[in-house]
């Protein structure tokens, strides 16, 4: 089946080194050095504590589905869901590369980069672990 | 300070239009004032507060105050989504309460079935919002983002397909008696499990209509309302709020109505056993029954059962709501259905529903609504109106 083109996102300064780690396959979340959490998606001002003290830090990669959806009515249909990560929080993503239909909540997935119209960073995207 | 009794709504109107191919989205606005000023009795010269969100053409209320020629004293373009007019109503009373204005006018329209809009494309929502580059590119519609709150709301309490299927059942056997609505077939549980899963799992009947289309409302200060000639709404309660993914800490099972539904029960003095008929804002089936928990209609996790076996269908179940219709069957223009649920609720507390559907002795009503995506970031308004 043909899949889903996936545009490419708008990058900024603030997150230019999420996308930078990216392409170089790396998966990145941000935590907070004041009150230690980490959060989604990635901000230089910490959404818990406000502190400005965000750092990057290498995530696994490694998650559960918390709520999914299957786009049906769609050229190519699509899994849109939103994954837990192993780190804490809760990310929205797509499910790929498998059986759409087969997706269930509390499944463990694990994190694929897939590319990207026009060139752009490949996106973080999740498929079953 | 409360709002309790300092404005009262005396002119509203629904435009019957659902397909305006030969009208401008400015037009349909204006048309609207003036059928909601002609309803209070009040001319364009009495308006000098005037309210609209983002379905308004141009910065602000400034283009529409300019095309209906308005003098103005007090301006106002919150935009919470869908439900921002609801809010409207609450700010205008604040503005009334405050010597900023007497008579405010509140306007919503738009032509979204024309331009071919459908909640199942995915929409940007700002090229420059924070969260459009992690989100845009995964494919977000409308229908999707609120499709994850039903999975997620089926998989924690048990909720089922044919639970939320009853809330556009009841819907239909509303919109039947309405003449403009676009959809007036009374349907089935069935006939909503066998059309279509758009995005799963919900079904297109599971969806509200695209139309275009618009209201407006008139909101005024009690020595004006009691100068007119027509029944007295008084807003006597409102609160507003919004819920985001919170950091990540994402939870889809409740709505920001959980804060502006007791924020406007108690300044309203009320409770929700008390509302004799509730507009809920009906982008989804499953929107109903998130909002009706969030109000306290329900335990959390009971809306399914709560909306099941025709509960809410008027003159057979315990809650009356959206007799117009809604926006499953009747209208939903601009994409934005806040007014018309004020409009419907309206309609109710004068007694001016179809008499199929009018609720006996409706004294006290409930408006309330989300705007954006109930997936990942919304806004709510809710509104408590009572008769005098």
């Amino acid at each position: 089946m043909a899949e889903r083109k996936i545009p490419a996102p708008g990058i900024n300064p603030e997150t230019e080194p999420f996308w930078a780690a990216a392409r170089e396959g790396r998966f990145l979340v941000k935590g907070c050095a004041a009150c230690g959490k980490n959060h989604w998606y990635p901000r230089a001002i910490c959404p818990f504590c406000f502190s400005d003290r965000t750092e990057w830090r290498p995530a696994s990669g490694r998650g559960v589905i918390y709520s999914v959806s299957v786009m049906k009515r769609a050229p190519e249909p699509y899994a849109i869901a939103y994954v837990t990560l192993e780190e804490g929080p809760t990310m929205m993503t797509n499910i790929v590369d498998c059986d759409l239909d087969a997706l269930r909540i509390g499944q463990p997935v694990r994190l694929v980069f897939k590319p990207t119209e026009g060139g752009g960073p490949p996106f973080p995207m999740f498929t079953p672990a | 300070m409360s709002i309790k009794g300092k404005a009262y709504i005396m002119g509203a109107y629904e435009h019957p239009t659902r397909l305006a191919k030969d009208k401008s989205v400015a037009q349909l606005h204006a048309e609207c004032a003036l059928g909601a000023l002609a309803d209070a009795g009040l001319s364009k010269e009495d308006v000098d507060g005037y309210f609209c969100a983002g379905d308004a053409p141009g910065l602000g209320p400034l283009a529409m105050a300019d095309y209906m020629n308005l003098k103005l004293r007090h301006l106002d373009s919150t935009d919470l989504g869908g439900c921002s007019y609801i809010a409207h109503v609450a700010h205008a009373a604040q503005a009334i309460a405050m010597g900023k204005c007497r008579v405010a006018l509140i306007t919503l329209a738009g032509r979204p079935r024309s331009e071919g809009h459908s909640g199942a494309v995915p929409r940007m929502r700002g090229a420059d919002a924070p969260d459009t580059q992690w989100e845009f590119p995964l494919g977000v519609a409308t229908i999707n983002a609120y499709a994850m709150c039903a999975a997620r709301h089926m998989y924690q309490f048990g909720t089922t397909p044919e639970q939320l299927a009853w809330v556009k059942v009841a819907a239909s056997h509303h919109a039947q008696h309405n003449p403009h609505a676009m959809l007036r077939e009374v349907v089935t549980v069935e006939d909503v499990l066998n059309s279509p899963v758009i995005a799963t799992p919900l079904h297109r009947l599971d969806c509200c209509v695209v139309s275009d289309g618009g209201g407006a409302l008139v909101v005024v200060a009690p020595e004006i309302a009691k100068s007119l000639n027509r029944p007295r709404v008084k807003v006597i309660g409102a609160g507003e709020s919004m819920k985001g993914q919170m950091g990540g800490e994402v939870d889809l099972t409740y709505s920001a109505g959980v804060r502006s539904g007791p924020a406007a029960f108690a300044e309203a003095g009320v409770k929700p056993a008390d509302i004799k008929y509730a507009s809920i804002y009906d982008s989804f089936t499953i929107t109903v029954v998130i909002q009706l928990e969030d109000l306290g209609f329900c335990e959390k996790g009971q809306g399914g059962r709560f909306v099941a076996d025709g509960n809410l269908i008027s003159g057979v179940g315990r809650l009356p709501f959206n007799t117009d219709g809604g926006g499953l069957c009747n209208n939903h223009p601009a994409n934005r259905g806040g007014i018309t649920k004020v409009i419907e609720a309206v309609r109710q507390l004068r007694g001016e529903a179809h008499p199929a559907v009018q609720v006996k002795n409706c004294d006290l009503a409930l408006a309330h609504g989300t705007g954006g995506l109930l997936g990942s970031r919304h806004g709510a308004a809710t509104l408590i109106m009572e008769r005098e």
